[in-house]
């Protein structure tokens, strides 16, 4: 929003209005002998510090390293695990494959965020019409979180095409991508639902009171500040997302995992799959740090509302 | 006798086996304030709610000019966008600016142009002197500021009553001030007006009737002279008595 930048300092803010013509704040302050001896002191502790963390990182860090270099099994290790020339060799296909990874996750993303806004609505609605669906979201819910999204990954991927019904497909990349969004709606629903039941109801109170409908008050004042609150896990669930996407693979899917995995047993050398974890790592954790980021932001929001 | 904007009649609330008010009756003719006194939980802010349809009754009627809204026909959609309630924790919304907070019903509601609404929003923002802070966010308000906004957001579908319930309690002394003179301002433009309050200093001054409310039920009612100076039930003056020595007569 247009003040973003701004909102941090809501605390100072109040006090200025009415004192600002009695005090001159921007004038000719010089802090006293007693202030720079304390900054003074500061800034030595604080070189300490730093020169204290500095030295025993490198002594625990480097130690460790050595320990782990000079170890008899180091040579076997890296060669299985380690064999850069070889996981570059093999680089392309795991990054080809991880396009795959990728596109599955833009079209679950999309398809996850619509049903799952959908069910998270009907559960928190309480329109008579909408119970029977109602139920169903719940029973819905309750199922697809409860069991292993590997489990809903066979079963839709093996289990479809055994029914043999005219018209289904038995590409398993869609069936894959079906299962993955059918386990994730289910989280994403409960987490959206959440973010709608943590609006205090004086929000609800306010907007109603105003004239506001049922949808209108939803739409304008309740999922706006449910979605604020829910951004960082959802953020979470999208780089669980990216990661489980790796799971298709087990239907024959050529991802990340399963072109390393056809690299590595042609080779009996492991470094394949340390590629597709490096390939995967690159993208979640800089996403990871962004949802900590977020979550942070967030906190301190909500922190300044609740001064106000 | 004027016309009654708000006339409640027998008026009864119970929450699950709790009883919170019994045989409410009240008038409130045009252009007054009927303000309403007690002990916290002696069922004012459930009394306001219901008023606005916010909580179901068990039995009586309200009728706004004259127009029965209790009926079960009604769509209370309606029937909010002519009564404007204001509330003790103000209940901006923290996500909309200022002049978003204003703007919404007017043009969700109303059906108003955003220009029409900006426009009258604008004016009143400024008939409160409080043009400057339009493009802020509440969380940047002084609690005074962010209740004067919440008036002006109630106030933008000129409703035909204004329901206050406790507007200045989470108010330090300083800005309850500010707060009351907007209200007196509106007393004197002929807003009719329902309030629950404890200060009873400004019950006097804004009051044309006071009520006390005691366990649900309206135990004394009056000018505010014969209810604050010269009360008759001995319940009424222990509870004026308390509020005495909390210093906030």
């Amino acid at each position: 929003m247009k003040n973003e930048a701004s909102r941090g300092d809501s605390a100072s803010q109040f006090n200025g209005e009415n004192s600002q013509s009695k005090y001159d704040f921007g004038g000719k302050w010089q802090p006293s002998e007693l202030e720079l001896a304390r900054r003074a002191a500061r800034a030595k502790r604080n070189k300490r510090s730093a020169i204290i963390a500095a030295l025993s990182s490198f002594f625990v860090l480097g130690g460790l390293a050595v320990i782990a270099v000079t170890s008899p099994g180091w040579k076997l290790l890296s060669d299985t695990f380690f064999k850069w020339a070889y996981g570059v060799e093999v680089l392309p296909k795991i990054l080809l494959g991880f396009i795959t990874n990728i596109t599955l996750t833009t079209i679950a993303t999309i398809c996850v965020a619509f049903f799952g806004l959908s069910i998270a609505l009907v559960r928190t609605s309480k329109a008579p019409a909408l119970t029977p669906f109602r139920i169903l979201a719940t029973v819905y819910v309750d199922v697809f979180r409860g069991i292993p999204m590997l489990l809903v990954i066979l079963l839709v991927g093996f289990g479809v095409p055994a029914l043999q019904i005219q018209g289904l497909t038995n590409n398993v990349l869609i069936l894959g991508l079906t299962a993955v969004i059918i386990t994730y709606t289910a989280y994403v629903a409960e987490v959206i639902r959440s973010g709608i039941l943590s609006i205090h109801p004086s929000q609800r109170a306010a907007a109603r009171s105003l004239g506001l409908n049922y949808v209108q008050t939803m739409r304008h004042v309740i999922l706006p500040q449910a979605f604020r609150r829910v951004t960082p896990p959802l953020l979470n669930d999208l780089v669980a997302l990216i990661k489980d996407t790796g799971l298709v693979s087990i239907l024959g899917v050529t991802d990340a995992v399963r072109a390393a995995q056809i690299a590595s047993s042609r080779s009996f050398n492991y470094t394949p799959y340390v590629m597709a974890a490096i390939v995967f790592l690159l993208i979640t954790i800089p996403l990871t740090r962004f949802t900590d980021r977020t979550l942070r932001k967030s906190i301190e929001q909500q922190n300044a509302q609740g001064l106000a | 006798m004027s016309n009654s904007v708000l006339e409640i009649s027998k008026l009864r609330k119970s929450f699950d086996t709790e009883l919170v008010l019994e045989d409410i009756s009240i008038k409130v003719p045009e252009h007054t304030a009927t303000v309403f006194i007690g002990a916290s939980g002696s069922g004012k802010s459930t009394l306001l709610r219901c008023i606005n349809l916010l909580e179901p009754i068990d039995d009586g009627v309200i009728k706004l000019d004259g127009e029965e809204i209790t009926d079960v026909e009604i769509n209370p959609d309606e029937v909010r966008r002519k009564i404007g309630m204001v509330f003790q924790a103000f209940n901006l919304f923290p996500h909309m600016s200022v002049l978003e907070n204003i703007i919404l019903a007017p043009m969700r509601v109303k059906g108003s142009s955003r220009d029409q609404a900006v426009d009258q929003a604008e004016s009143l923002l400024k008939r409160f002197g409080l043009l400057d802070k339009a493009n802020q966010y509440p969380d940047r308000l002084s609690g005074g500021q962010q209740q004067r906004v919440a008036i002006i957001r109630s106030l933008a579908l000129n409703p035909r009553l204004l329901l206050l319930d406790e507007i200045t309690s989470s108010l330090d002394p300083v800005l309850v001030n500010e707060v009351l003179k907007t209200v007196r301002d509106l007393k004197a433009e002929g807003m009719t007006m329902v309030l629950a309050t404890h200060e009873m200093g400004f019950a006097k001054q804004v009051a044309d009737e006071v009520c006390f409310l005691k366990d649900g039920r309206i135990l004394e009612w009056g000018t505010p002279d014969q209810i604050l100076n010269k009360p008759q039930e001995r319940q009424t003056q222990e509870f004026l008595k308390q509020v005495n020595e909390a210093g906030r007569l």
